[in-house]
């Protein structure tokens, strides 16, 4: 049996938390446990990335912040934002998704125009200014690097653009809503080399705005762009410190042969 | 008999029995068509139907016919496309959704018959709404209702979940993600569904005779005020459908000229049935690549 | 070892530095400040669930009540006449003495009980090989085209309505029958040939996905051992395929069971034991058809019709049954 306890876990000072998961447990179906006590604190402002293997409770960890696992899981522990804990049933998880917002690992704009997509969710939420709507298209496709290349093609059916394109379209469309927190599930993953630098390039910009929470296998990719680092083993934390400490100087055992594995 | 004989053995027997099934299609559409169509005259399609003689046409028929599709889709399709949303994004994998697709497989397997009685003792006899169109009406939408929820469910269900997520994580409603993304998306499935179902209400008669009746009243066809007993929109009289009509010229063989007038309806009802078939397909292809196709 | 952990650093490293890009300046876009307040309160979305979530178990709620109220009515209609008629359910199973109006000794179904099951199970047991030839044909003899044209070809059986097939029956079949074998032409021979049609699109298309299902590899398998094409299908696909096709062949048969007014207009309408297969006799469905307009709600002639509904939902239920258990022990 493999020593499963963590071999370090960073925390922040309590003003610089953006979001904390405490102890959170996923189960499947009522007997599948996905995740084991997951306890993290993720900082305001930064990118933090969550790496692991397949199946090592990375994504359901990240899909169970903004309670997108509820149709699917139980989630047990707390999740504590602006001091609520908003795994509770009385949480309205509509609020909350639009403060935690998502993006996925394929590309899902809706069959409908790039404008739309952007309006849609902004419409529904009771805004109708058909002015201010204009200018929230603009800023969040400028946001996502994708404004140049759309300017002209607002109105044109948002499946006709590139993979990559697509993926920018998403960031921009979870943007448009204002929310405090990105989770991001694997954005790179379906996209070719040119579209991920420039997806990269975008959500190190949003870094000034927005505090990010990244799952990726890409190694590379998580050296390059996040500050923090947590690694997930079957369903559980090991390890979770900046970036160049894990990478470089990993206090466990089964981080440094999952890193030193990776980088090859 | 070796492996290789056999093999061509069998290949030739495929063959042929594949041969008579497209020959006993042809030759059914041939001869309704062959024999129908050119009694389908404009007089036919206008004229009232002969309770005796021969030389009647099947105006009123038609009519009710139209009209009982066109109220039963109305009917039908809120109940089947809320059930279908149910089953495909609220129901949980467990018994009770289980005991639920099984009511609805009982009533997609019952006899439209039976349907029909049931009909008729609900509505006809203890609401006492008679003979009428409305029971009609309210029989076949029992009829539809199974066939149309589990189309309609398909073409939902086909929607990707991604899309759902994508809904979901904007911080929209459940019902609002479907209303407004999964739906329009599963459209063309939806219309396609809906389209082979009105062919087989226009088709339908045994759910019929027992409930909008098997005669018609007088229609007085510039009466438009549905509360009215001669308006041809009036809910309450009786109404013979075209394929009721085929039925009982059929078997109480009264007009003489019985056959030519059921060829001659037959004909109208099978064009009918295959201008449905092909637009929705057609409809379903265009919606679908205008959904998808970049503009 | 430190070599590598050395070129490892480097890497990293330099990526960190990398990331130091000068921060794009965001307009306005930018996350709002958090109303906590809000993320306790239902909003417009709590209430579009609610009333969304409401009208579709409305529409679920209001198919169930049907469908308990169909076997309600039925039910409590059918069994009329042997709680309230004192008629014997051996009696109304086994004798072929049928003529309610002269009371309760005379309320046996037999005669059409057995016309109804020979006419379902003679149009399936010639459907069949025609529907599996078909399918067959569909997915391992012939190209995307082929199958596209005979899948219009059982659509378009599919979506002629009941009565023209009565009709035609009415105007071929029976003429025809009565040319070569004599009688009136009616009889359970007519009303086969008719049903045959009828199901043998529901049994090809359901054959059809039953041998789809079949996976390719079995196919690979057995080519690859050295099999003819018709080797792999007899011994390969159509045993794998099996519990599946009897699915489509139940189906089919419910569908032949249920059907009235085609067979009314062919089978002769007279409740007499079938003796062979051109002698005018009477199914559960054409008895009902024809006689349920000429008697009174509520007298023991209208409860014993009653009973003969009662028998086919009870039936439709069997098939239902049948259909699920070999469908779990094809799975098995």
């Amino acid at each position: 049996m493999e020593n499963l306890k963590p071999s370090y876990i960073k925390t922040f000072e309590k003003d610089d938390i953006a979001l904390e998961a405490k102890d959170l447990s996923v189960l499947y179906g009522g007997t599948v446990q996905k995740l084991f006590d997951a306890s993290l604190q993720f900082k305001r402002n930064t990118i933090t990335a969550l790496i692991g293997a397949s199946g090592s409770g990375k994504s359901t960890f990240l899909r169970s912040l903004n309670r997108m696992n509820d149709k699917v899981a139980t989630v047990n522990g707390e999740i504590i934002f602006h001091d609520l804990n908003v795994n509770k049933n009385n949480i309205n998880v509509y609020e909350l998704r639009k403060n935690i917002g998502m993006v996925f690992q394929k590309p899902n704009p809706f069959p409908k125009s790039i404008r739309e997509n952007i309006t849609y969710a902004l419409k529904a939420h009771g805004q109708t200014n058909k002015k201010e709507l204009d200018k929230i298209v603009e800023e969040s496709l400028r946001a996502a690097a994708l404004w140049d290349e759309v300017k002209d093609t607002l109105d044109k059916s948002a499946l006709a653009l590139s993979g990559g394109q697509q993926q920018r379209l998403c960031i921009a469309r979870a943007l448009a809503v204002q929310p405090e927190i990105l989770l991001l599930d694997e954005p790179a993953s379906a996209l070719d080399p040119v579209s991920t630098s420039k997806l990269e390039d975008t959500l190190k910009q949003l870094r000034s705005k927005y505090t990010m929470i990244m799952v990726t296998h890409n190694m590379q990719q998580a050296s390059r762009i996040s500050d923090y680092t947590a690694f997930f083993h079957l369903g559980h934390v090991i390890e979770y410190n900046t970036t160049a400490e894990i990478f470089t100087n990993p206090k466990g055992e089964l981080t440094e042969d999952y890193i030193q594995g990776s980088f090859g | 008999m070796n492996a290789k004989r056999s093999d061509k053995l069998a290949t030739i027997i495929i063959y042929i029995f594949v041969a008579i099934v497209v020959l006993i299609l042809a030759g059914i559409l041939g001869n309704i068509l062959i024999t129908g169509v050119p009694h389908l005259s404009w007089h036919f399609l206008t004229s009232e139907a002969s309770s005796y003689q021969a030389g009647g046409g099947v105006r009123d028929q038609l009519f009710n016919s139209i009209y009982l599709l066109i109220l039963t889709t109305i009917i039908s399709f809120p109940i089947a496309l809320g059930s279908a949303i149910y089953l495909s994004e609220y129901a949980k994998d467990n018994w009770v959704t289980s005991l639920i697709r099984t009511t609805i497989e009982i009533l997609s397997s019952l006899p439209s018959i039976v349907v029909g009685l049931f009909g008729y003792l609900l509505f006809v006899v203890q609401f006492g709404f008679g003979f009428s169109i409305i029971s009609g009406a309210l029989a076949l939408t029992f009829f539809n209702l199974p066939i149309l929820t589990s189309n309609i469910e398909q073409a939902i269900s086909g929607v990707p979940e991604q899309q759902r997520e994508a809904g979901l994580a904007l911080g929209l409603s459940n019902w609002k993600t479907i209303r407004g993304i999964v739906l329009p998306a599963a459209l063309p499935g939806i219309l396609t569904g809906l389209i082979l179902s009105a062919g087989r209400i226009f088709g339908e008669a045994a759910a019929l005779i027992y409930t909008a009746g098997q005669s018609g009243s007088t229609v007085n066809y510039t009466d438009w005020n549905p509360f009215s007993p001669t308006s041809p929109l009036n809910v309450m009289r009786p109404a013979e459908t075209l394929a009721v009509h085929i039925w009982k010229v059929n078997t109480e063989g009264i007009i003489s000229d019985a056959t030519i007038v059921s060829a001659a309806t037959s004909a109208l009802l099978v064009i009918v049935v295959i201008i449905f078939n092909l637009g929705a397909r057609y409809l379903g292809n265009k919606l679908y690549q205008k959904l998808t196709a970049a503009k | 070892m430190n070599k590598k952990t050395d070129d490892l650093k480097q890497v990293v490293d330099q990526a960190i530095a990398e990331q130091k890009v000068p921060h794009v300046k965001l307009n306005k876009l930018g996350p709002t400040s958090v109303d906590i307040e809000r993320l306790t309160q239902p909003s417009k979305e709590t209430r579009q669930e609610y009333w969304g979530k409401g009208l579709t178990y409305c529409a679920i709620g209001l198919i169930i009540i049907l469908v308990v109220s169909i076997i309600g009515f039925v039910g409590a209609h059918g069994l009329s006449t042997f709680f309230t008629d004192h008629v014997n359910v051996f009696h109304f199973l086994f004798s072929t003495d049928w003529d309610p109006s002269d009371g309760k000794n005379h309320v046996g179904a037999a005669a059409m009980i057995v016309t109804s099951f020979s006419v379902t199970l003679l149009s399936a047991l010639v459907a069949t090989p025609f529907a599996i030839a078909v399918a067959l044909f569909m997915t391992e003899y012939t190209s995307k085209k082929g199958a596209n044209f005979l899948q219009s070809v059982m659509e378009l059986l599919v979506g002629i309505p009941s009565v023209v097939y009565g009709f035609l029956g009415l105007t071929i079949i029976v003429p025809v029958i009565r040319n070569l074998f004599g009688g009136t032409g009616f009889g359970i021979l007519s009303a086969t040939l008719v049903l045959f049609v009828m199901v043998l699109p529901t049994i090809t298309s359901l054959t059809v996905d039953a041998l789809k299902a079949v996976p390719k590899q079995f196919r690979q398998a057995s080519a690859a051992l050295g099999a003819t094409h018709w080797q792999t299908i007899y011994k390969v696909v159509l045993r794998v395929a099996t519990p599946r096709i009897l699915t489509a062949v139940i189906f089919g048969m419910a569908r032949a069971f249920g059907e009235a007014l085609a067979v009314q207009m062919v089978i002769g309408n007279a409740v007499l034991m079938p003796y062979n297969l051109i002698s005018p006799s009477a199914t559960l469905t054409s008895q009902l058809t024809s006689q349920m307009g000429n008697t009174v709600m509520g007298t023991l002639p209208n409860n014993a019709l009653w009973s003969l509904a009662l028998l086919l939902l009870i039936m439709s239920l069997v098939f239902n049954f049948l259909v699920r258990l070999v469908g779990k022990k094809g799975q098995k």
